[in-house]
């Protein structure tokens, strides 16, 4: 098979939608000529033009409230956000409007739209432009919540996405952006709320988001040399979650790591563990342990900010520790 | 009174719309004091020719965002009684089945895309409407309906700025009720708000907002331009809310005086400097008028009876409509 970049991924995807779907349009800052800082959405104005490739000023609220609008009265626009940490200047319009309006009208209004923005640390942007917000939005009722973890991932979920009558965030890595992986060439889409084991194995389960699904598949290759055999599960939307698959594996191997790049409190790595303790309590022979960024705004010196993310290291530590019966913490 | 071409059939509507919000709101505001209707609402009388006059200048294709002040856009904009007083009592009939109440009525059949209870809230969406009307060819225009307290909103400053750039069928109409809730709007607003939407080439009027048929004349004008793409453009509205911020509101004298609400009342009041022009044009007499204004109170009686009765929604909808199929 082919393999193709993550942001060529991402680009075949709209490319595909807008062709089919008149009612596409794309709108966001520098998204036409420039294509955005990334390249990603490099000739997507040649092919159809400004009317449907639109670059707005920096006013990230307003054409966020548009895009609403539009979306609201007929239209299907991708929201362009330049950074996931800009999701704070949008935040009454995404959560306020559109997450509520098909609620608040009865299921009269629906607001298809989708948010696509990134996430991630390590590329040394400082604590403005590297930051991972998923859990903020996957709080709100009303939203979907997309993650993930490869190419051939992006360009499913993203097609997913287009067509699904609600309001959709994407988080791409933006650390990802040109790694490749195989994607075929005849259309596919990946439903929403199907997780995807990436690895079979018993001992213990190692959950992973975004990113993280490699970070996690790494550390059960070191995993494999020290005789443990870990489980990989990408769930690839948090909203909805494959609860389902999740607590299959837990069943099976009594122990789970979940990854996120988020901040490790009041994230999404707490509610998935609070899940598999609800639902799968006494299959557990550990408690389920959480592995998130650092609780600090990310650092800009490389010396630091290496620090702040999970490594492939420390979650092969952690899961041999558990596997161990390290950190169960009797009182 | 302004003179707009005579036409019989659309001024008794005018008046007969405008008679029905105030009667809607008067009803509201009892089912409020009786303690009948579950919450808070804010009432709209003393504006009714602003969502009146605007909206008889549109049709049902036009869209409107409307306010957390919105029954009058709501019932201008062609809503009824029934479903209106259901949703404001949280009843299953109701436009939003119960879940959106006072604060977020909307009426999709005639383009009403609904009440905002974020103050500006809905700028966003009304020229995203526009957006969606110039990308798709269609000719229809929309008006954002907010109040003098939503020009202390950036969100308005970005959407302006695009909707000017990108010459959109969107008609800002601000209500400029003298009031940001319990602040007068001299303390919050510098400088001109007409102004504001000039330094974005926006052109924009000042019109009498207790005059019906100046603000329907001038809105007819700015319609049939927008729709050929002369857009977009602004009109504030001088207008004056009887009631508080909210029902709920009701000692005031510490922001405005008494005096001040008698002189609009008695010397202002749209509806009834509109009912003597009809009847010194000849255009209706006293008692045609008497008769309508009963028929009216009936139905906005008859409404709420079968509202009071309506059931609530079913204990099983509180999780639908989260996500749309």
């Amino acid at each position: 098979m082919r393999e193709i970049t993550l942001s060529q991924a991402v680009n075949e995807a709209i490319a595909e939608e807008m062709r089919r779907d008149p009612t596409v349009f794309l709108i966001g800052e520098d998204v036409a000529e420039a294509g955005t800082p990334f390249k990603v959405l490099s000739g997507l104005v040649e092919e159809f033009g400004t009317d449907r490739v639109i670059d707005t000023p920096i006013s990230e609220p307003g054409f966020m409230g548009m895009a609403v609008g539009a979306a609201m009265t007929g239209a299907r626009p991708i929201v362009d956000l330049m950074f996931g940490d800009f999701i704070f200047l949008i935040m009454d319009q995404l959560c306020n409007q559109a997450a509520k309006t098909h609620y608040m009208s009865g299921g009269k209004l629906t607001v298809p739209l989708v948010l696509r923005t990134n996430l991630g640390a390590t590329r040394r942007s400082a604590a403005q432009h590297s930051q991972s917000l998923q859990a903020l939005v996957a709080h709100i009722p009303g939203l979907k919540v997309a993650m993930p973890s490869s190419a051939y991932e992006a360009k499913g979920l993203m097609k997913t996405a287009i067509r699904d009558n609600n309001p959709v965030v994407i988080f791409e890595d933006k650390l990802m952006y040109q790694d490749k992986a195989p994607v075929p060439e005849e259309e596919y889409l990946i439903p929403f709320g199907q997780a995807h084991v990436k690895r079979e194995g018993r001992d213990i389960t190692l959950i992973g988001t975004s990113s993280m699904v490699q970070v996690a598949e790494k550390a059960a290759e070191m995993l494999a040399l020290e005789g443990i055999s870990a489980e990989v599960i990408d769930p690839r939307t948090i909203v909805p979650l494959d609860e389902k698959t999740l607590i299959e594996s837990v069943k099976k191997t009594s122990r789970a790591l979940v990854i996120d790049e988020g901040h490790r409190s009041y994230g999404v790595t707490a509610e998935i563990a609070s899940r598999l303790n609800e639902k799968a309590f006494y299959h557990l022979d550990a408690p389920v342990l959480r592995m998130g960024a650092m609780d600090v705004p990310v650092p800009f010196s490389p010396a630091l900010e290496d620090l702040t993310v999970p490594t492939p290291e420390q979650v092969a530590a952690n899961a041999g520790r558990l596997c161990a019966g390290e950190l169960i913490h009797a009182a | 009174m302004a003179k707009a071409a005579s036409n019989t059939e659309a001024y008794l509507r005018m008046y007969t719309q405008m008679v029905r919000i105030r009667t809607f709101e008067d009803n509201a505001n009892q089912l409020y004091l009786s303690a009948k209707m579950p919450g808070l609402t804010h009432m709209y009388s003393g504006e009714e020719a602003v969502a009146v006059g605007i909206c008889e200048a549109l049709t049902d294709e036009d869209r409107i965002t409307s306010t957390h002040r919105g029954h009058g856009h709501c019932v201008a904009k062609g809503a009824e009684f029934k479903a209106m007083f259901c949703e404001l009592l949280g009843k299953a009939e109701g436009y939003c089945r119960g879940k959106g109440g006072s604060m977020h009525i909307a009426d999709q059949s005639h383009g009403n895309l609904g009440a905002n209870a974020i103050v500006g809230g809905s700028m966003g969406i009304a020229t995203g409407s526009a957006l969606r009307a110039k990308l798709q060819g269609s000719d229809d225009v929309t008006v954002c309906f907010f109040g003098d307290g939503a020009t202390a909103q950036g969100l308005m400053y970005e959407v302006m700025n695009m909707a000017a750039l990108w010459k959109l069928p969107v008609i800002y109409a601000c209500e400029n009720n003298g009031y940001s809730e319990y602040t007068r709007t001299e303390e919050i607003a510098a400088g001109s708000i007409t102004a504001r939407a000039e330094a974005f080439g926006i052109e924009a009027h000042q019109v009498d907002g207790q005059d019906v048929l100046a603000v329907n004349d001038l809105t007819r004008k700015l319609v049939a331009r927008a729709r050929k793409g002369e857009g977009p453009f602004f009109i504030e509205l001088m207008t004056y809310r009887y009631h508080g911020h909210h029902v709920g509101d009701i000692n005031r004298e510490y922001y405005r005086s008494k005096a001040e609400e008698k002189e609009w009342k008695d010397n202002r009041d749209p509806i009834i400097r509109f009912r003597a022009h009809l009847v010194s044009e000849g255009i209706a007499s006293e008692e045609e008028l008497d008769a309508l204004n009963a028929e009216i109170e009936k139905d906005a009686t008859d409404a709420v009876a079968y509202a009071l009765e309506a059931a609530y929604p079913d204990a099983s909808e509180v999780n639908m409509h989260v996500y749309a199929a």
